[in-house]
């Protein structure tokens, strides 16, 4: 899974790389979540979350995707590692994703945080095709 | 920014003239050396805040000010119902009625002084901070809806803390005006088990020492001695305000077209005061407000039984608590004429002057307590409400320090256990749930607090009281 961080004033941006829209977004949720836990690897597969959003657009899905995964893991307490995703377009600005996360419970002993995500925000919001592939980002607010 | 491209039309007041689509000038409260650190962005986004419907005055930068989303954090801007004034989700944020609780101890530094790592250990293992961290209290969605209508009063009512601290919580302890059926399921759901915990970033639990009284008077009214060790804890409405900041940001966007507002940002996202949405906004941000004031009142009922545990002679006293991410209801003097405003403080603090009917007896004839939080390296502020702030900016006054470096430059010029351990020799003892968490909220990575202070001051935002220093520090 290629992500990485990228900065911005009193937050942080989260950005996924990928072949297509789908691995680039699993990228930028790898990127969210590798604030929980630093190293998603120490992340076990005990438990699989399955989530559905929609948008108008790529941007706004990814938006929508990444608020739904904050939600999801604050209220099942739940530290994701990996994720799935599959996106759907049904129709002129109606797009439907639907994915799956797969984590554990949160073990602030083995998952070293750096920080807590409260959402995620519309600045530096971007998904875009280039001659290396796709990328997804955008700025959470920590 | 470049000081050179404002006016400065006082000294520390930077004019950005009115232009394109801003119904009114913005105004920047900042020394020239804060004004080029200023992101260009805040521009930007001051410009846009102008332009939003039924603004009055000016759209406010406080001296702590920084790019936030759509309104700059350190933003101050008032809209009038009566001229189609608007509510906005992104000029509050996320983290709702995030803000600062001060206490009195009644303990100098030198009596503490060998029980002082005993009780930063405690604090730090009886107050759940940090990712992922459960309160004590499981409320089912029925209990959690009385504490989004009750604030700190639930609390108190529960055992949490004394009657008589109310009178010095903002709108004595609830927001009147909230609606817990404007809240969605899944922001109660984050809630029911984070009632009563600090949460991470740049919250946390502090034990300070006064430093230096500025203001005997005002020092005198708050009860504030020097030498004396203080408790200040600063946290928000946890997952429950993030998720209402989530959703309303959506709804609110989506529904402003219909409302004929053209949205410079996605995240200026609001709605007409007098609209449905705006109401149906209202009434979840001020459930959120009580939520952050429940919680506040919760977590200080635990960092009591800590100090009964290892200093009983303590006898905490509330002295102030302030919300910084809010929009009020507020009665002003625009020109010669009292309106009913609705101010939105996205990162600054209200500061009424003395005389104004909301404070309570004892502060009357000060002002109101202005909690400045500086970062676990550098001194913290308590400031008073003045009688100019009503015409600087609506009673308003800055929040904080203010970041000047991004988390992701700070974890690469600071190691989160080397800063612990540097503070530590320097006699403030660190308590931090997450290492690299601690190097991103490094003291450097921060602007001055004290250029922040002073310049708050100079321009009549607030005045200085008392300059505390920190000797303890639980970071979530």
């Amino acid at each position: 899974m290629r992500f990485e961080h990228f900065e911005h004033g009193a937050d942080v941006g989260v950005r996924g790389f990928g072949a297509t829209p789908e691995e680039a977004f699993e990228g930028a949720a790898s990127a969210l979540f590798s604030l929980v836990a630093e190293d998603l690897a120490t992340v076990r597969d005990e438990s699989s979350e399955m989530l559905t959003c929609s948008g108008p657009d790529l941007p706004e899905l990814l938006v929508a995707f990444l608020n739904e995964l904050i939600s999801l893991s604050d209220v099942r307490r739940l530290a994701f590692g990996r994720f799935e995703v599959a996106i759907e377009r049904r129709g002129e600005r109606d797009l439907r994703l639907a994915a799956w996360a797969f984590g554990e419970r949160y073990d602030p002993l083995r998952h070293s945080s750096r920080v807590e995500p409260k959402g995620a925000t519309f600045t530096a919001l971007k998904v875009s095709h280039g001659p290396d592939g796709w990328l997804a980002q955008c700025v959470v607010d920590v | 920014m470049s000081a050179s491209t404002l006016r400065e039309v006082e000294p520390n007041v930077w004019e950005l003239p009115k232009a394109g689509r801003m119904r009114v000038p913005g105004r920047i409260y900042a020394s020239r050396d804060l004004v080029d650190a200023l992101d260009e962005k805040v521009r930007e986004q001051l410009g846009n805040v102008a332009a939003l419907p039924g603004i009055v005055g000016c759209a406010w930068a406080m001296p702590d000010a920084h790019w936030g989303y759509g309104f700059p954090i350190g933003g101050v801007a008032a809209f009038d119902p009566e001229e189609g004034g608007i509510v906005s989700a992104g000029g509050v944020g996320f983290d709702i009625s995030c803000g600062v609780r001060t206490y009195t101890t009644g303990l100098t530094q030198g009596a503490l002084r060998d029980r002082l790592e005993t009780l930063a250990d405690d604090l730090y293992r009886t107050v759940p901070a940090g990712v992922g961290s459960e309160g004590a209290l499981h409320l089912s969605i029925e209990e959690l809806d009385d504490v989004l209508r009750g604030g700190a009063r639930w609390a108190v009512e529960r055992g949490y803390g004394d009657p008589e601290e109310l009178a010095r919580v903002e709108e004595r302890g609830a927001a009147a005006g909230a609606d817990p059926h404007k809240v969605s399921r899944r922001a109660k759901e984050r809630q029911v088990r984070q009632v009563g915990t600090l949460g991470s970033g740049n919250h946390y639990l502090e034990l300070q020492a006064v430093d230096r009284i500025l203001d005997a008077a005002a020092a005198r009214a708050f009860q504030i001695v020097e030498g004396e060790i203080l408790a200040t804890i600063h946290c928000g409405s946890r997952g429950l305000g993030h998720q209402i900041g989530t959703d309303y940001m959506q709804l609110l966007g989506k529904s402003a077209p219909a409302h004929h507002i053209e949205l410079a940002d996605r995240e200026l996202a609001c709605a007409p005061i007098r609209s449905p949405e705006g109401q149906d906004y209202l009434g979840a941000m001020r459930a959120a407000v009580n939520c952050a004031l429940a919680n506040r009142q919760v977590i200080c009922h635990l960092v009591r039984q800590v100090f009964s545990r290892h200093a009983p002679e303590a006898r905490l006293r509330l002295l102030y608590d302030v919300s910084h991410n809010t929009c009020k209801e507020e009665t002003h003097t625009v020109g010669t004429r009292p309106r009913r405003l609705f101010v939105h403080r996205k990162g600054a603090t209200r500061a009424f002057g003395p005389g104004h009917p909301d404070l309570p007896p004892e502060y009357t004839a000060v002002g109101q307590p202005v909690l400045i939080g500086g970062t676990m390296g550098t001194s913290s502020f308590v400031l008073v409400g003045t009688k100019e702030s009503e015409a600087r900016a609506f009673s308003s006054s800055c929040h904080g320090a203010g970041r000047r470096m991004s988390r992701t430059q700070a974890r690469k010029q600071w190691h989160g256990t080397s800063l612990i351990r540097e503070l530590g020799e320097r006699g403030i003892v660190i308590r931090a749930h997450s290492a690299s968490g601690a190097a991103e909220e490094a003291p450097g990575s921060y602007k001055d607090v004290e250029e922040v202070a002073k310049v708050a001051e100079d321009v009549g935002l607030s005045k200085r009281v008392a300059r505390l220093r920190p000797i303890a520090c639980v970071k979530g």
